[in-house]
């Protein structure tokens, strides 16, 4: 792969096998970038979209070829605002993203949307229809719209959200927009993922709100009351403004604003008041807190990860035996995870 | 890795009814499939877009309004020129057989009548991915 005409792009990290890079090397398994990946990624580099996709399908799927990719693009990454924008269903959140998204592109940025859809838990099969209210921007060459589904993560996000939003950015979009379904206590997700959490509700939103009050407000950066047109809207303004003055005062309160997405009203004020909030997020110095926050908790995950990976390599063979011990009243779940740590750590020493 | 099959379903044309294409979705989603629902109206230019975007296995295309002979080869020189040739493209409507062997000539594949039972069309899906695959391993 030739890449000299790239000073950003440090030609180690794309050779084969990255050999002076330890994180590369796990065990005896070199994890490096076979012939195909590497060809996908020089063909990526050009702004080859079809090769954008097909690295985020690696990255979504996971296990070494996603490692070796998200390594080698790691460099390209240069904090591009990302923007979470959660609610309840059917709240308007995709209209209110391909507003922002037209936003955004009236002020010639490149835009990467990510919307995330529940996979059903029965069948593992989803659904994903974000794309319906963005129909326009398909044949825009600027945006690029990826539909994920949740595969099992618990939360709104996918487990890899994160990840392919990397993906976007270093494909050269420019700000970044995540969108996801916000029930229960799975909000908190999103703030992991994005700088500025925005959460859109209804006017008919209450019940919603009442059962995921306290997770709602913690990640709110921003609250919006979408299809502002229908009756409730000023009841919805002041409950949530209500709600609001109950936090301690002093840092950023967040505002509440209203649109009807679908006509486009009030959406360049949203964008507007996602780009006050990133300016106090710089100013304040808490936007590098959350990005040190962030990576301390990606580099745990993949730990974690990688640990579980080996524990479960070396004591796959044995884990059967204590199960039936433990089901038998012969020893504890904690006397057999005790034992088999100490096996493993035996094992490894 | 193994991986799960990913389909577009869009409904072409300009009639804004999409019970057909929602029910095939639905039958998709039930067998297991990541379903890519974009709705309806849709420009052959804008399916193969989204479904290079979306790195789909195939794509079911809902054409109700006549236009088949017109849609089908434009979404596949649309697939083709953003080299998404290799993706399925098959889908339905009101389709006569002779048309129909045209499409499959040009590439298109297999195309179901308003009778064809959802299952069929799960069935080939997942028939038809997997040979692809398998075919594009050995390659
Ligand atoms: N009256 C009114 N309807 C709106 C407005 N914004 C969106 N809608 C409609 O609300 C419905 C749902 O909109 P979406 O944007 O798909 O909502 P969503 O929150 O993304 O939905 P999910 O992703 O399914 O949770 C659509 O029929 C939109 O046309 C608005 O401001 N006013
Ligand atoms: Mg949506």
């Amino acid at each position: 792969m030739n890449d000299d005409n790239d000073p950003a792009w440090p030609v180690e990290l794309i050779n084969l096998n990255c050999p002076n890079c330890r994180c590369l090397t796990s065990g005896e398994r070199e994890i490096g970038l076979d012939t195909a990946l590497d060809t996908l990624l020089g063909t990526f580099l050009s702004g080859d979209r079809r090769a954008a996709a097909r690295l985020i399908s690696v990255v979504e799927n996971g296990g070494p070829r996603a490692e070796a990719v998200l390594h080698a693009l790691y460099p390209r990454l240069g904090g591009a605002p990302r923007v979470g924008v959660t609610g309840p269903p059917g709240v308007g959140k995709s209209t209110l993203v391909d507003a922002l998204v037209r936003h955004h592109r009236g002020q010639g940025r490149r835009v990467g949307v990510v919307a995330v859809d529940p996979t059903s838990p029965f069948t593992g099969g989803a659904v994903l229809g974000d794309r319906v209210r963005m129909s326009d921007l398909a044949t825009d060459l600027g945006v690029f719209i990826r539909s994920m589904a949740t595969r099992g993560s618990l939360g709104g996000l996918a487990r890899t959200t994160k990840e392919v939003v990397d993906v976007l950015e270093a494909f050269g979009q420019e700000i970044l927009l995540i969108e996801t379904v916000g029930v229960g206590q799975t909000e908190m997700d999103i703030a992991s993922a994005a700088d500025t959490v925005v959460v859109v509700v209804s006017p008919e939103s209450g019940d919603a709100i009442q059962a995921m009050k306290a997770g709602l407000m913690e990640v709110a950066d921003l609250l919006v009351v979408n299809k502002a047109d229908r009756p409730g809207t000023s009841q919805m303004v002041r409950a949530l403004e209500a709600d609001l003055a109950m936090r301690p005062a002093g840092g950023w309160r967040p505002p509440v604003l209203v649109t009807v997405a679908s006509r486009g009203e009030g959406t360049d004020e949203v964008a507007a008041a996602v780009g006050r909030h990133r300016e106090h997020l710089s100013a304040s110095g808490a936007l590098g807190e959350r990005r040190h926050a962030r990576a301390r908790a990606e580099i745990v995950a993949i730990l974690r990860d990688r640990l579980w990976q080996r524990v479960h390599e070396r004591l796959a063979d044995r884990l059967p035996d204590w199960v039936a011990r433990v089901e038998a009243g012969h020893a504890t779940p904690y006397t057999a995870a005790r034992a088999l740590l100490a096996a493993f750590l035996e094992d490894e020493a | 890795m193994e991986r799960g099959i990913r389909v577009l379903v869009a409904k072409a044309g300009l009639d804004g009814h999409d019970r057909g294409a929602k029910v095939v979705a639905r039958a998709l989603r039930d067998a297991g499939m990541e379903v890519i629902y974009t709705g309806v109206r849709q420009t052959p230019e804008m399916i193969a877009e989204a479904a290079v975007q979306e790195d789909v296995d195939a794509v079911g295309l809902s054409v109700l309004s006549g236009a088949h002979m017109h849609v089908f080869p434009e979404v596949l020189r649309q697939l083709t020129a953003r080299g998404g040739g290799d993706i399925l493209l098959t889908g339905g409507g009101t389709i006569g057989d002779e048309d129909m062997a045209e499409l499959q000539a040009l590439g298109v594949g297999r195309l179901f009548g308003p009778g064809a039972s959802t299952r069929e069309i799960v069935d080939y899906i997942r028939a038809e991915t997997a040979r692809r695959r398998a075919q594009s391993e050995t390659r």
